[in-house]
């Protein structure tokens, strides 16, 4: 009985302590077992506008079961954070900078094209997305501003949106449109929000870079380890087939298959982020 | 009646003991029907050393008589733009920026570390199933690479015969359709006979529309589904192999295609025109057949055709589902340049009446 009592006690516990995370008010502090690295974190301003999304129930790309997924409202960036905006984190982090960066938090490609330290490359655009940041890196820039990576649900379900409809993924030119998109090397260098916004008023989904999401790696894990570890994970070859529920969204396997290449640490050419927060909303104005 | 059944009951016999005749010593000759399980523990001699891998139609030298050894192959995954037909481009995507991609030649016993690197600037993650590997996925999943990484995985050549290779990452179908196979030759203990000319020949089918950019192709995912392709090419290009490019070999000369299909969904009807396969290793295997006209590939297979050149001539190369030669460019040639045979071949003139 003490025992139970103890436990229910811990619960309550990171209870508290996660309602404290959530409505943001961890301005200076924040140690948590894993995000030592990112004690001395201080907080910076955005002034990105946040879409606000009612949530609701979608179905998951991935999965055999065909169980529908309730996903909670939530606030999710309009764009993509920006050099110019990452470049302000590292000003007052300088933890983060390419300089002193922990290489378990960040690969030796890690903001790979800055000259130094707090300077953008020659040619890029200070309003187009950071990209070759890592996990830890998006997820630190995201605490700074009192926010966090969208889930992976959080993300898809905006991305189900065309520019007239919350679910597209059923209209024919759906997945088409956005693979085009998808063929274009180097977009990433182009500034945000030059494009026309979704249903949601969200930019920039398909057209410039792939996004972290903070859960990015969670179709690596099945509750059946005893499944064929190679194929069912990772949709390899033909197996992608039998382990996804829309086998005609091209669209969706390509962005499946980029996240299951990840590691926290890596950073790639076309990989940025873009942040999400709770809300209390629970409908639409 | 009867007489005549029984006539064509012992010429059939006698055909097949001809054939059983001249098929044992093949079989029994061939070091490709060794067990695959006495391939490894051949022992890997030496350090590593990196293998010298080719563009279509050029293939590395023979094994020839040396023994088993380590290498090193390093293939690079890209993006491109190239040519596809005429002055249209398309975007490509390759390992080591052709279509096909580099031929590799190694022999049974070799052990093989493959890098596969990731071009930096690649929108997508690739990796790579080498059929000629035992093991999951053929290495895919060992391979798997984001853009700008680098993955290796290390693999023991136990069975011999010629395999396709592909990018396995999803959705599959797409990156075989882009151009994303090559075929890596496992030679037998001893090698293949020695012959006079080699070349590499890969086919592949392209479903294409139009994008963004003018003048530029790319990938049409419903054609894919319905099986309807645009090109159906050699070597990933219309013209691949003609004019200038087309394949030489010199009268008496014996010649070896390694032939490849990669698909992603047509199965090819391998034909030239006006020639005999001698030999054909049917599917890429140990089963040597004799005095084939048109050899079956299916996608994701191979098979390797000997013929002697006895006539000069050019030799047109295609997929005998004719349409696909004709309208939509599986066609190449072979130029066979010499003195005339004619106890082989005589053209009569043409008697006016």
């Amino acid at each position: 009985m003490k025992k139970i009592k103890y436990n229910l006690c811990l619960v309550l516990m990171v209870m508290f302590f996660a309602s404290c995370s959530k409505q943001g008010k961890h301005t200076k502090h924040e140690d948590a077992g894993a995000n030592t690295n990112i004690n001395k974190l201080k907080s910076i301003s955005t002034d990105v506008k946040m879409a606000y999304i009612p949530g609701g129930e979608y179905k998951p790309f991935y999965g055999t079961d065909t169980s529908l997924v309730t996903v909670a409202p939530y606030l999710i960036d309009e764009r993509a954070v920006t050099n110019q905006e990452f470049l302000e984190f590292l000003k007052e982090n300088p933890q983060w900078r390419k300089s002193q960066v922990k290489r378990i938090y960040a690969d030796t490609s890690y903001l790979g094209k800055w000259p130094s330290d707090l300077e953008l490359p020659a040619n890029a655009l200070p309003d187009a997305p950071i990209c070759q940041v890592s996990w830890f890196a998006a997820k630190a820039y995201a605490q700074s501003v009192g926010k966090r990576l969208p889930s992976l649900d959080e993300w898809e379900f905006v991305a189900m949106a065309d520019e007239v409809s919350p679910n597209a993924r059923k209209k024919p030119q759906y997945s088409a449109t956005i693979i085009s998109l998808y063929m274009e090397k180097e977009r990433q260098y182009k500034a945000v929000m030059k494009s026309k916004p979704n249903y949601w008023g969200i930019y920039n989904l398909f057209d410039l870079i792939w996004e972290w999401t903070d859960d990015f790696n969670s179709i690596l894990t099945t509750s059946d380890s005893r499944n064929s570890q190679y194929e069912d994970k990772n949709l390899f070859c033909a197996a992608g087939a039998t382990s996804s529920t829309d086998v005609l969204n091209y669209a969706a396997y390509m962005r499946f298959a980029l996240r299951t290449t990840l590691k926290a640490n890596y950073t790639i050419a076309n990989l940025g982020f873009r942040c999400a927060k709770d809300t209390t909303i629970s409908k639409a104005n | 009646m009867n007489i005549k059944n029984l006539a064509l009951c012992a010429s059939a016999a006698m055909v097949a003991t001809l054939f059983s005749c001249k098929t044992n010593p093949d079989q029994g000759g061939s070091k490709g029907s060794s067990n695959s399980s006495d391939a490894v523990n051949i022992v890997a001699e030496g350090n590593p050393e990196v293998a010298e891998v080719t563009g279509a139609p050029n293939v590395p030298a023979p094994v020839g008589t040396r023994g088993a050894k380590k290498w090193i192959v390093n293939l690079e995954t890209t993006e491109i733009e190239g040519i596809i037909a005429d002055s249209i481009k398309y975007t490509f995507w390759t390992f080591n920026n052709t279509v096909p991609g580099s031929f590799i030649r190694v022999r049974v016993g070799d052990e093989v570390t493959l890098n596969l690197k990731n071009a930096a600037n690649s929108v997508l993650p690739h990796n790579i199933d080498l059929h000629a590997v035992t093991g999951p996925g053929g290495g895919a999943a060992a391979t798997t690479a984001a853009p700008g990484k680098t993955a290796s995985f290390t693999f023991k050549a136990i069975n011999p015969g010629l395999y396709v290779y592909h990018c396995a990452a999803p959705p599959v179908p797409m990156h075989i359709g882009n151009g994303m196979y090559g075929l890596i030759l496992v030679e037998p203990d001893g090698g293949l006979p020695k012959v006079d000319k080699e070349y590499y020949i890969m086919q592949g089918d392209f479903y294409t529309k139009a994008s963004t950019k003018a003048g530029l192709l790319e990938f049409d995912n419903d054609k894919a589904v319905a099986e309807n392709p645009d090109f159906v090419l050699f070597n990933g290009k219309k013209g691949s192999m003609l004019g200038a490019n087309m394949l030489e070999a010199k009268v008496g000369e014996t010649v070896r295609l390694y032939v490849g299909n990669g698909g992603p969904n047509l199965t090819s009807s391998f034909h030239v025109i006006g020639e005999i396969f001698d030999n054909v290793y049917l599917e890429g295997g140990s089963t040597v057949s004799h005095n084939i006209q048109t050899t079956m590939i299916p996608a994701g297979g191979s098979a390797i055709v000997e013929f002697k050149c006895d006539v000069p001539g050019e030799y047109v190369i295609v997929d005998h589902s004719l349409s696909r030669a004709f309208n939509k460019g599986a066609i190449g040639k072979l130029k066979v340049t010499g003195d005339a045979n004619p106890k082989v071949f005589k053209a009569d003139k043409v008697v006016a009446e």
